[in-house]
C-alpha cells in the first residue's frame, strides 16, 4: 500500500497555480492568457504527482523491491500532457505573434455578435454617450480590432504625465 | 479480426506523414490522402459488421489492460467510426474540388492534406478509446489539427475567431486533464472498463465531483448552453469545408465522450435533471439564435448548438430508448450538418455571399442546388418521413415513456425546438432561393467535384430515413449493450481483472483505494 496523504506543499503550489492561472486567462492579452494557460497546465501535471502517492524508489524491475516503487503510470501521464502543453503554447506563440503582425497588438478580439448587438443598443437608446453612440463608420470588423486593454490605458497615462 | 481494430488511427497518422513529406507533389498528396481515407471507411464497415457478435478489445503493445493501453471497438463505437469516415472522405474530395477550382485563399495549401488527416486519426482515436487518459490524447490531435485548419490563411478574421476556439479548447483540456487527476487518485486507474468496476466502489461525492468534472469538459466540446457560446463565433470564419467537418464531427466527438462516460463509469444517473435542464436551455437559446441571424452559416451553426441539446436530452434518460434515439440522432446529425454547410459552401459560390438579404433568386439559377439544400434542410428540421424525423419521434417517445413532469417538459421543448428550426430554415430558404435577387451575381459554375460528395452526403442522409429499421435496431442493441454494461468490461478484463497482453503475474499493480476527506 502506497502512503497517498497528499504532499502539502505541492498541494498549495497547485492552489497558487490554478489561482494565478485562471486570474491570468481572464486576460485580453493573448501573451498573458498563454501564460496563465501553461500555469494551469503545471498545475494540473503536478495534480498527477499527488495523485500517483509518496515518492519512492526508481521504478525499475529488478533495482527495486516492489513496495517501495513511485507509481511510474502518473509520471508517463504528466510526459504526455507536457508535451501536448508544448506543442499547445507553441502554436499560440505563433498566434499571437500573427495577430501582432495584422494588428499591432495581441488582443484576444470582441466577438462579433457582441459588437452588432452593442451598436443596436445604442441606436435604440441614445440616453448615455459612449463609443457605440458615436457613429464612427467603422465596419465591426475594424471595431473588434481595436485594442481595448483597460491595463494598458493606466501605462499610457503614465506615460501623458511624463512628457509633460 | 482484432488486427482491423488499430487501423482507423494509424492509417491516417502515416498517411499524414507521408502527405507532409510529399509537399511539393500536391497531386500524390492528393491521391495519398483519399487512399487513406477510404482505407478507413471500409475498415469501419468492417467492423460495424464485426463488433455486433461483441465488443473487440486489442491491447496495444501486447501489455495487459489495465497497466497497458486498449483501444475497443463496440456498436457505438463502430458506428461513430463508419459516420465520421464517411463524412470526412466527402469533405476531403469537395475540397480537393474546391481546391482546384478556384485560387484563393481557401485553397487547400500544402499543410492542409496532413492536418485533415491527423483530424481523422484524432476523432478516430477518441471514438476507439477504452482508456480515459487515451480519449484525453485523442482529443489533444483532433483539437491541434483543428486549431491549424480554423486560422488556415492566417487572415485578421480567422485569427479573431481562431483566438477564443483555441483558448476555450485549451480551457476545456485542463479541465479534462484535472478530472483524469482525480480518477487515478480515487481509483488507481485510468482503463475505462476497470473504472466501470471501481467507481461504484469509491465514495459517493468524490464519484459525483469526478462526475461533474468529466461533463463540464465534454460540455464546453459538445457545445452545451452556457458552454456554447463559443461555438456560433469561431466555426463560420473557417472555410466551408473545414466548417462542414468541425459541424459535423467535433462536438460529436464530445456527445460520444458524454455518453460513453455516462452509461458506462456513472450508471446511477445522478445528475440526469441537471442534464435535461442542460439539453432544455441548449434546444431553446440555440435555436432561438438561429432564429435571428441573417447569415446562412452562422444560423447553420447555432441549429447546430440548438440539436446538441437533443442528444443531451437521450443521454439524460437514461433509459435504452432514450440511449437508442440518442445514438440514432447522433448518426443523423453529423451527415445532415455536414451535407448542409457543404451545399452552403456552394451556395456561397454561386450566389457570391452568405448574408441572407443578399443572397436571392437561386432557385431559377440553380434549381439542383436548391434541391441539394431542400432535402437535409427538411431532414434538420424534422419533416416526416425523413431521418430527422425518426430520431426525434424516438426521442420525444422515450421522453413521453420515462413519464417525470420534467421529461413532459423536455419532449414541449423539443418540438418547439423542432418547429422553430423549420421556421429558421424555410426562412433562409425563402430568402436564398425565392426572393428576387439584389444584383444578377455572375454566372460561376458549380464544378461537379463539389457537387457529388454534398450529393452524396445528402443521400447518405436518405438513406438512413430508408434503413431507419435496421438502423434503429442496431442501435438499439449498442444501447442495450451499454446499459448491460457487461459486454465491454468482459471484452476488455476478461478474467476481470487482466487484459490479453502480457503482465506481470503476481502484482496487484496499483491498487490504491483513499478518502479524500479524511487521510487515508
Amino acid at each position: 500500500m502506497i502512503d497517498m496523504s497528499p504532499n502539502i506543499v505541492l498541494v498549495v503550489t497547485i492552489g497558487v497555480l490554478f489561482t494565478v492561472g485562471v486570474y491570468l486567462l481572464l486576460e485580453r492579452s493573448l501573451t498573458r492568457i498563454l501564460i496563465g494557460i501553461i500555469l494551469l497546465g503545471n498545475g494540473a501535471n503536478l495534480l498527477f504527482l499527488v495523485a500517483g502517492g509518496a515518492a519512492g524508489r526508481p521504478p525499475i524491475v529488478g533495482a527495486t523491491p516492489g513496495g517501495k516503487m513511485s507509481d511510474p503510470l502518473p509520471q508517463a501521464m504528466v510526459l504526455t500532457a507536457i508535451v501536448i502543453t508544448l506543442g499547445m503554447t507553441a502554436f499560440l506563440l505563433a498566434m499571437a505573434y500573427r495577430s501582432w503582425q495584422l494588428h499591432r497588438h495581441d488582443e484576444v478580439q470582441d466577438d462579433l455578435e457582441d459588437r452588432r448587438i452593442a451598436r443596436l443598443a445604442a441606436i435604440d437608446e441614445r440616453a448615455t454617450d459612449d463609443e457605440d453612440t458615436e457613429d464612427s463608420a467603422q465596419t465591426l470588423d475594424q471595431e473588434a480590432e481595436e485594442a481595448r486593454d483597460e491595463t494598458d490605458e493606466g501605462t499610457h497615462v503614465v506615460h501623458g504625465g511624463d512628457a509633460s | 479480426m482484432s488486427w482491423l481494430v488499430p487501423l482507423p488511427v494509424v492509417v491516417p497518422l502515416f498517411a499524414a506523414g507521408l502527405a507532409l513529406a510529399l509537399y511539393r507533389r500536391p497531386r500524390l498528396q492528393r491521391i495519398v490522402s483519399v487512399t487513406a481515407l477510404t482505407a478507413v471507411l471500409a475498415t469501419s464497415v468492417a467492423l460495424l459488421v464485426a463488433v455486433d457478435d461483441g465488443p473487440i478489445a486489442v491491447d496495444i503493445g501486447d501489455w495487459a489492460a489495465p497497466v497497458g493501453i486498449d483501444l475497443v471497438a463496440d456498436r457505438l463505437s463502430a458506428l461513430m467510426l463508419v459516420i465520421s469516415s464517411a463524412v470526412t472522405l466527402s469533405v476531403l474530395v469537395y475540397s480537393l474540388a474546391q481546391g482546384r477550382d478556384d485560387d484563393e485563399e481557401s485553397a487547400p495549401v500544402s499543410i492542409y492534406h496532413p492536418t485533415f488527416l491527423v483530424l481523422a486519426a484524432g476523432v478516430a482515436n477518441a471514438f476507439l478509446s477504452g482508456d480515459l487518459f487515451n480519449i484525453y490524447v485523442g482529443f489533444e490531435i483532433l483539437l491541434a489539427a483543428s486549431f491549424v485548419l480554423i486560422t488556415l490563411g492566417g487572415t485578421g478574421e480567422r485569427i479573431r475567431a481562431g483566438t477564443i476556439y483555441v483558448v476555450v479548447a485549451l480551457l476545456s483540456s485542463v479541465l479534462f486533464l484535472v478530472a483524469i487527476a482525480m480518477v487515478y487518485a480515487a481509483c488507481g486507474t485510468v482503463n475505462l472498463a476497470q473504472l466501470a468496476i471501481r467507481l461504484p466502489e469509491i465514495d459517493p461525492g468524490v464519484r459525483l465531483v469526478i462526475q461533474v468534472l468529466l461533463l463540464l469538459a465534454f460540455a464546453v466540446k459538445a457545445a452545451v448552453f452556457p458552454l456554447s457560446a463559443w461555438l456560433p463565433d469561431s466555426y463560420p470564419t473557417a472555410p466551408a469545408p473545414v466548417t462542414a467537418v468541425f459541424a459535423g464531427l467535433l462536438t460529436k466527438v464530445g456527445v460520444y465522450a458524454m455518453i460513453r462516460t455516462q452509461t458506462l463509469l456513472f450508471p446511477d444517473g445522478r445528475l440526469d435533471d441537471w442534464l435535461m435542464w442542460a439539453a432544455l436551455a441548449t434546444m431553446v437559446v440555440g435555436i432561438l439564435g438561429a432564429v435571428a441571424q441573417d447569415d446562412i452559416k452562422r444560423l447553420l451553426s447555432f441549429t447546430l448548438v440548438s440539436h446538441i441539446g437533443y442528444m443531451v436530452f437521450g443521454i439524460a434518460l437514461s433509459t435504452e430508448a432514450g440511449w437508442t434515439a440518442a445514438i440514432y440522432y447522433v448518426a443523423h446529425h453529423i451527415v445532415v450538418q455536414t451535407a448542409l454547410f457543404l451545399v452552403v459552401g456552394l451556395i456561397e459560390r454561386v450566389g457570391g455571399s452568405t448574408s441572407l438579404t443578399r443572397l436571392g433568386g437561386l432557385a431559377k439559377l440553380a434549381p439542383g442546388l436548391a434541391i441539394l439544400f431542400f432535402v437535409p434542410a427538411m431532414n434538420l428540421a424534422g419533416i416526416p418521413p425523413l431521418s430527422g424525423f425518426l430520431g426525434k419521434l424516438g426521442l420525444l417517445e422515450a421522453g413521453v415513456h420515462v413519464g417525470t413532469s420534467l421529461a413532459y417538459t423536455l419532449v414541449v421543448g423539443g418540438v418547439v425546438t423542432s418547429l422553430l428550426t423549420l421556421y429558421a430554415l424555410v426562412k433562409a430558404w425563402n430568402k436564398a432561393f425565392w426572393q428576387p435577387p439584389e444584383a444578377e451575381p455572375p454566372r460561376l459554375r458549380m464544378p461537379l467535384g463539389m457537387v457529388l460528395p454534398a450529393g452524396a452526403l445528402v443521400v447518405v442522409g436518405l438513406v438512413l430515413t430508408f434503413a431507419g429499421g435496421p438502423m434503429f435496431a442496431y442501435t438499439h442493441r449498442a444501447a442495450v449493450a451499454l446499459a448491460e454494461r457487461t459486454p465491454y468490461i468482459d471484452a476488455v478484463l476478461p478474467d476481470g481483472a487482466r487484459g490479453e497482453g502480457e503482465s506481470a503475474h503476481g502484482s496487484e499493480h496499483g491498487r490504491v483505494t483513499i478518502d479524500l476527506g479524511g487521510g487515508g
